[in-house]
């Protein structure tokens, strides 16, 4: 299929030094996008970083209502945590609906914020949530972290170890799925922790994923599916493709966010 | 080169394949285990979903050397000897194929969902299982046989 040499890394540092000792290396997590990536000729590492084998990397930690998610976390594992469904049951329902269950039982969580996919579900999450990226080098917030397309604060080598995030007071995710690819047409996650709402939009933006000002500030006033009404969603700096152009996008914008509303 | 070890059906299997050679190139090429399909090798039909560990994973999508030290069932590890697995007897009972390319993931996922729904206590009603089969393409069909199978089988397994 494709020439690449594989490594296998039993903890992090000794991923990170494979990583710097190879010529242009890629981080193997799932594997489902970098894969399908590969196989089409859009992606030629000299090499691959398996993680899969670091068990430290893995699994759901709830601690009050702190929240951290290892990086080889399963999109299945995450669906199907009792904590994390109880404390955020929207990131669990997120989770749960990311491409269909043999792909979730690869795909994990560092995977898909490592590679910043414009329609992925998890950004919009990290986003709302005021999330906080956890490398093997520092702590970056989501803020800071998502960075146009395809593209993150991550430095060259950098590996995402986990996500910690404070569970929300309530909160709920609404996507509608191309109806073909199953990616986000437009995703909206929606937060809401004491007066403090926030608003992130995956699927739509130019440059990926960003929060939406006019709606968060409709929504602390209001926090009804009605509020929505009021505000004006521009079409500036979204996505025009042969799924739809920027008036449908900005009009579903408006219709996930009801539906996000509605729903938390 | 890279060491694959791995149990197949039972059975344990070492050897040294090509890094970036496929899981379900492994299970084809290198053990000649047929059954299991490469429909679209783009992850979306499911022709070659397979039980990682247990779970089923797409195996056009995984390469072989992520399957180190992991159980793999597929197809041909279901039947015991003679008797058919129940959700294999259930697809022959119900038609639940035409052409036949696309069932062996068809059954590795159905038996995958009906374990998964079991152990979380939940319900696979006949709306789950179509939207569990989101997975898995049938271009002959229409589901309705397939959904059938599934659903009789889960009161069998």
């Amino acid at each position: 299929m494709f020439q690449s040499t594989y490594h296998r890394a039993g903890s992090v540092a000794e991923a990170r030094a494979l990583l710097d000792g190879a010529e242009e290396a890629k981080i193997l997590a799932g594997g489902q996008t970098l894969l399908p990536t590969m196989k089409q000729g859009l992606a030629a590492p000299s090499d691959l970083v398996d993680l899969r084998g670091i068990a430290a990397l893995r699994g759901v930690t709830v601690d009050g209502g702190s929240v951290t998610i290892g990086a080889m976390t399963t999109h299945a594992e995450v669906a199907a945590h009792d904590g994390l469904a109880r404390l955020c049951p929207a990131l669990a329902a997120l989770a749960g609906g990311i491409g269909d269950p043999a792909v979730r039982h690869m795909g994990t969580i560092g995977g898909s914020v490592a590679n910043n996919d414009p329609a992925a579900d998890y950004p919009a999450a990290l986003l709302a949530l005021d999330a906080v990226v956890v490398t093997d080098a520092r702590e970056i917030p989501a803020e800071e972290y998502f960075a146009g397309l395809f593209t993150t604060a991550l430095d060259e080598g950098e590996i995402v170890t986990s996500v910690r995030f404070t569970a929300p007071g309530r909160a709920a995710y609404a996507k509608f799925p191309n109806p073909a690819s199953r990616y986000a047409m437009v995703g909206v996650f929606v937060a809401k922790t004491g007066d403090d709402v926030r608003v992130a939009v995956t699927g739509a933006g130019e440059d990926g994923v960003f929060r939406h000002e006019g709606l968060e500030a409709a929504l602390a006033a209001d926090f009804s599916p009605a509020a929505v009404d009021g505000v004006e969603i521009s079409g500036e700096g979204l996505m025009s493709d042969i799924h739809g152009g920027v008036d449908y996008r900005a009009q579903l914008i408006a219709v996930m966010a009801k539906r996000a509303v509605a729903a938390a | 080169m890279a060491e694959v070890t791995i149990k197949v059906n039972g059975a344990p299997v070492s050897r040294d394949v090509p890094d970036a050679m496929l899981l379900v190139e492994f299970l084809r090429e290198e053990l000649r285990l047929t059954g299991t399909h490469v429909g679209c090798d783009t992850s979306q039909c499911g022709a070659c979903v397979v039980h990682l560990d247990g779970r089923a994973v797409k195996s056009c999508t995984t390469l072989a050397a992520q399957a180190y030290g992991a159980e793999v069932t597929t197809i041909e590890g279901l039947a015991a000897g003679e008797e058919l697995h129940p959700m294999q007897r259930a697809f022959h009972e119900n038609h639940g194929l035409q052409c036949g390319f696309c069932t062996p993931g068809m059954i590795m996922t159905g038996i995958d969902m009906v374990r998964r729904y079991r152990a979380a206590g939940q319900e696979l009603d006949e709306a789950a299982i179509r939207h569990e089969l989101e997975g898995n393409l049938c271009r002959c069909t229409g589901y309705h046989n397939i959904v059938k199978s599934i659903r009789q089988a889960a009161g069998e397994m």
